[in-house]
């Protein structure tokens, strides 16, 4: 059967060159703007202001990366913010959600396929459009300015995807193990933290990786808005900042923005069968 | 039966603390927008009702601009993404060496903070020493420089491009696991009958993903429909307004020109898009699904 698989597979050579130009046109399309940003991280500055235009750096080197941090003076704290938010936005949607998705997914109550679909449906607004109450919302909290104000938005717009991912995952935890804790005269809630939370510990961590990545990326609307303190701010609105001046310094900017998304790129990297088996539960039923 | 019953407070209970959060973060929100799109609500800490006049406020020639221009762009900018995302995970589904790099190498613009990747487009869209710009002029395409950003334009379609390339990995990801999705068997079959790969193409992998293709339009014009970073950092919704979508004139209105009253009558006004669009979303989702199971 592998073998007939195979054999369909087997292309002819001008089927494999077609094949990889199309990979590259493509590719080539998903990554020119990280390229052509390393690159002007490492051009010096002249260089960039000058016409006509050269792709290649001459006299490249990794300066931006250091003179940066005097340019970006506040950078670490930055990006020690955007760390900081996501993590506790992580830990508050994982709280929230755990419990969720294991009702969803066990229980048979009244109003549960609508309930869900409620839950979904918060994915169809953006924060934009919930701003003005959101602002008196955070204002009459007396949260506006801090590190809550960023947070507690954020994290609704999490709950959504991770519910539906964590919910698709404990599904297929078989009952019988459910069923054998109740017959041992296990409680409910006993059974839930014992039985369930262990076995759906992997499924726990691909949602706790997808929403920190989800943290991570989206800081924007409500850290601009809610907050106006630069000790607070997350890396993209700090250094969007940085990026409204009259004259941006775009050799730094770009080195400050490689180093900004780092830990985001090593996640990538170490972590992506996790993310496309998170991201593509939902998808295909 | 009290087993039963006692299992539902459990299950409740396990509910009641997300419940809450959603209700206190997008529920009560959304009825205080409903609510003060009928005031004249602003910065001062009173406001009093003044009925329609926020909504007649709206209904303008410019208005009417917006509403069109954010229809147009979301169209584009949902087709563009689903052809080249399609075209992504076809290609991305090959059976040639490198495969798994490849995806890898897909995922970074919807990966890294939305907001760093907008500056880097940002930085290629510039006039005088852009990338686009530059390459342009080196083959001879264009006389001299174009500042994308700088006319109506080239900012609307420019916008549209970084909207596609932020979207992109999404769909590719999901068609891709769309395409595998499909039964192994029935290419087999087809080849044992000696259908070459154009035919099969056409006649197994078009027609079984058109499900997958509809769904993931719709998910994506509700995300587009909803976009705001991405004008915001390239354009502000600027030149004189050629790039200002719905969201953004919202945004401008309450935000910047602290008119909640009217900011939330526009707010409203999304709303009843988006929720016209979500009930085509249940719509069709759910006629797919019962269609597939039949």
């Amino acid at each position: 059967m592998s073998n007939q698989t195979a054999m369909i597979n087997r292309y002819k050579w001008y089927e494999t060159l077609a094949i990889y130009a199309g990979i590259a046109l493509f590719l080539i399309f998903i990554l020119c703007p990280f390229v052509e940003g390393f690159l002007v991280s490492l051009k010096p500055l002249s260089r960039l202001f000058s016409s006509p235009y050269r792709f290649w750096p001459e006299n490249g080197s990794f300066d931006a990366y250091v003179t940066m941090w005097d340019s970006v003076p506040g950078f670490a704290r930055y990006v020690f913010n955007s760390l900081f938010i996501s993590t506790v936005a992580t830990a508050i949607v994982l709280v929230l959600v755990v419990p969720a998705a294991y009702a969803f997914a066990r229980f048979e109550f009244m109003g549960r396929g609508p309930l869900l679909a409620a839950f979904l449906a918060v994915n169809m607004f953006s924060g934009a459009v919930l701003l003005i109450p959101l602002f008196r919302l955070m204002r009459s909290l007396g949260v506006l300015n801090t590190y809550a104000s960023m947070i507690i938005p954020g994290v609704a717009f999490l709950i959504p995807t991770a519910i539906w991912l964590l919910r698709t995952y404990m599904v297929r935890i078989p009952k019988e193990l459910e069923e054998a804790a109740y017959v041992d005269g296990a409680g409910r809630f006993y059974t839930f933290r014992r039985v369930i939370l262990p076995l759906a510990m992997p499924g726990i961590t691909v949602v706790a990786i997808t929403t920190f990545i989800g943290a991570y990326a989206q800081q924007f609307i409500f850290a601009l808005t809610f907050n106006s303190k630069t000790e607070y701010m997350p890396l993209p609105i700090g250094l969007f900042s940085y990026f409204g001046r009259q004259e941006v310094i775009w050799n730094e900017l770009m080195a400050a923005s490689f180093v900004g998304i780092a830990p985001a790129m090593i996640v990538i990297f170490f972590l992506q069968r996790y993310l496309v088996s998170g991201l593509t539960a939902g998808a295909v039923k | 039966m009290n087993a039963k019953r006692s299992a539902v407070i459990f299950a409740w209970m396990l509910l009641l603390p997300a419940v809450l959060y959603i209700s206190a973060i997008v529920i009560y929100p959304l009825f205080d927008t409903v609510n003060l799109s009928f005031t004249n609500a602003s910065l001062r800490k009173t406001y009093k009702y003044v009925g329609w006049l926020n909504y007649d406020k709206i209904f303008n020639e410019t208005f009417a601009a917006v509403i069109i221009r954010t229809f147009v762009w979301t169209f584009f900018s949902v087709l563009i993404k689903m052809i080249v995302g399609t075209f992504g995970a076809l290609m991305l589904n090959t059976a040639v060496p490198g495969r798994a790099l490849f995806r890898i190498l897909t995922m970074p613009p919807w990966i890294v903070p939305m907001a760093i990747g907008i500056f880097m487009w940002g930085w290629m869209y510039n006039g005088q020493f852009g990338m686009i710009s530059g390459m342009l002029q080196k083959w001879g395409l264009v006389d001299g420089p174009v500042a994308f950003l700088a006319y109506g334009s080239t900012a609307f379609w420019a916008t549209i491009v970084t909207d596609v390339w932020i979207g992109v990995p999404m769909v590719t990801l999901y068609m891709l696991a769309a395409i595998q999705a499909i039964p192994q068997d029935l290419y087999e079959a087809a080849w044992t009958d000696g259908a070459g790969r154009m035919y099969r193409f056409r006649r197994i992998t078009l027609p079984l993903l058109v499900p997958s293709l509809i769904t993931m339009s719709m998910i994506s014009l509700i995300s587009t429909f909803n976009s705001f970073d991405i004008i915001w950092i390239l354009t502000q919704g600027g030149p004189s307004g050629s790039t200002t979508t719905m969201i953004i004139d919202t945004y401008k209105t309450a935000i910047g020109s602290y008119k909640y009253g009217e900011g939330a009558a526009r707010a409203v006004l999304i709303c009843i898009f988006l929720s016209i669009f979500c009930f085509f979303y249940f719509r069709v989702t759910n006629r797919l699904s019962t269609e597939t199971a039949r």
